[in-house]
């Protein structure tokens, strides 16, 4: 690999890893906000104006507070619990396309950290890692109602990553790639896969929502039922990456989604606009960072507008209603593929 | 590089394979059995098997381990609760053990002069070249094998049907 190379990748990925705490530290302040404006309430409007200082100063106090691990937990897991959630929460955003590439100096740079030709497959290794954060976590408190958050918490990850992935199965079958950066490509202008495969994106986004633990299916942290779920015992900063990374998680599926469902960096009418190439870049990553910001106001919208559901209703959600219909939607989309392949053939002939 | 790669991820693999069996506590064998089907994707990753690789990891660390550690968890094992082992028992272990490495050894010495490429093809383990060896070469073992899953899965869905009456 060349210097330039080099030079570019490091400087980009730091800037991708910077970004991704950015965002997420900030909607904490987003997710208050939204949530008072729900409510009809001020929401935080102390710390510096408008209360943007908010999440600085959460930051510091989550520093400052106390440290405590319990007499009876297993230290070492007790901290590997957190470190595993923050790990896998910033390691998906490697394969995501950030925008098309820039030519600088006449050399051509993919903003993209790799592009790995199994993508999608890589984001789904990483996010099934990500329940041994919870579940670690929960049993090394010592404490049966962490360990039930855990309990619960694993066992709803792995319905919905079923679902997830059949929904996905779909879509690779329409692209026929695994690779993010190919999926995206193969939607330009407004030939979004979205309005080709309206129930994958359905079923992909509910299990989104499972699988981040966000309302309506945060029953691992059910306050009424569990006092706080996997995280009762967690306290300081440790409690505080089990809460960033469920921010980083919403950041990263969100970018997930707009890639496999709105096109990504793509835009329409973007490339008839007669821009230089680099600001086309630009502007279609402005564009996706758009449309990202709008599916993390989703994600908040739903959270105040709906209640959770009761566990037995999460679970007949997943198996009897979600991989059915995952099912049904790789039939039709077969069917239709096999259509359109023979019409093809026959035309040719 | 690569064999670098190799050597520290050998070692790790074999250093967790041990620690399965020499941790004292259950859930502790558990996690380290995890790690070492991550070093052996890493070993996947460095035959150029990346697909491999991931299914590895999505299937087996994933899943069935969630699975593992959910039951060990449950059961709520402890070195002090741990229920005595019979010393028949033990010896019929060793035995037994004794015996496997026996079989083991003997099968890896009839393979005479393993006949290894040392760079294998860049482009084997890939997506597309695996689809095409399933579903053409071998065909008919690949659906037969989906046979098999289809009927452990009703079996299954009997045996939870069966609890719940």
């Amino acid at each position: 690999m060349e210097t330039a190379d080099l030079i570019f990748k490091i400087v980009f990925v730091l800037g991708v890893f910077g970004v991704s705490l950015v965002i997420a530290m900030y909607s904490t302040y987003a997710e208050r906000k939204v949530a008072a404006f729900f409510q009809d309430r001020i929401g935080p409007n102390r710390a510096g104006p408008f209360g943007l200082l908010q999440p600085l100063a959460d930051g510091v106090k989550m520093f400052m507070k106390e440290e405590i691990i319990p007499t009876h937990a297993d230290k070492a897991l007790f901290i590997l619990g957190p470190s595993i959630a923050m790990l896998t929460a910033c390691m998906t955003s490697v394969v995501i396309p950030w925008g098309s590439s820039l030519i600088i100096n006449g050399k051509e740079f993919v903003m993209q950290i790799t592009d790995v030709n199994i993508g999608i497959l890589y984001v789904f290794g990483v996010v099934s890692i990500g329940v041994y954060g919870i579940m670690i976590g929960g049993w090394a408190s010592n404490n049966k109602f962490s360990l039930l958050g855990a309990l619960r918490a694993s066992s709803q990850m792995i319905s919905y990553e079923l679902a997830m992935g059949m929904s996905i199965i779909a879509l690779v079958m329409m692209t026929g790639t695994l690779s993010i950066r190919e999926i995206v490509e193969s939607q330009p202008g407004a030939h979004w896969n979205v309005f080709v495969q309206p129930l994958g994106f359905l079923l992909f986004l509910i299990c989104a929502f499972a699988e981040t633990n966000r309302t309506p299916f945060d029953l691992p942290e059910c306050e009424t039922e569990l006092v706080g779920g996997y995280h009762t015992e967690y306290s300081s900063m440790k409690l505080g990456f089990y809460l960033f990374a469920e921010y980083i998680n919403m950041f990263i599926s969100s970018a997930i989604i707009v890639c496999l469902y709105f096109g990504g960096y793509n835009f329409p009418f973007l490339n008839s606009l007669g821009l230089s190439h680099n600001l086309t870049a630009i502007l279609g990553t402005v564009l996706m960072f758009g449309k990202i910001f709008f599916f993390i106001f989703f994600f908040m919208w739903v959270r105040w507008t709906i209640p959770r559901f009761r566990y037995d209703q999460l679970m007949r959600l997943g198996w009897k209603i979600l991989i059915p219909l995952a099912v049904l939607n790789i039939v039709i989309t077969a069917v239709v593929l096999l259509f359109k392949y023979d019409l093809w053939n026959t035309s040719i002939n | 590089m690569s064999k670098i790669a190799f050597f520290v991820l050998a070692f790790l693999s074999i250093f967790s394979a041990m620690m399965v069996v020499f941790s004292r506590k259950p859930v502790h064998s558990v996690l380290s059995l995890i790690f070492c089907f991550f070093t052996i994707a890493g070993h996947y990753i460095l035959l150029n098997a990346q697909f491999l690789a991931a299914v590895h990891i999505i299937v087996y660390a994933g899943a069935i381990m969630v699975l593992f550690l959910f039951v060990i968890m449950l059961l709520n094992l402890n070195a002090e609760s741990e229920p005595h082992k019979t010393s028949a028992g033990k010896i019929a272990a060793v035995v037994s053990g004794g015996l496997l490495l026996l079989v083991l050894v003997s099968v890896l010495k009839s393979t005479d002069g393993l006949q290894l490429s040392a760079s294998p093809d860049s482009q084997v383990g890939m997506v597309k070249n695996l689809g095409m060896v399933l579903y053409d070469k071998y065909m008919l073992p690949f659906e037969v094998s989906a046979l098999l899953f289809l009927t452990a899965m009703i079996g299954a869905t009997m045996i939870g049907k069966k609890e719940l009456d």
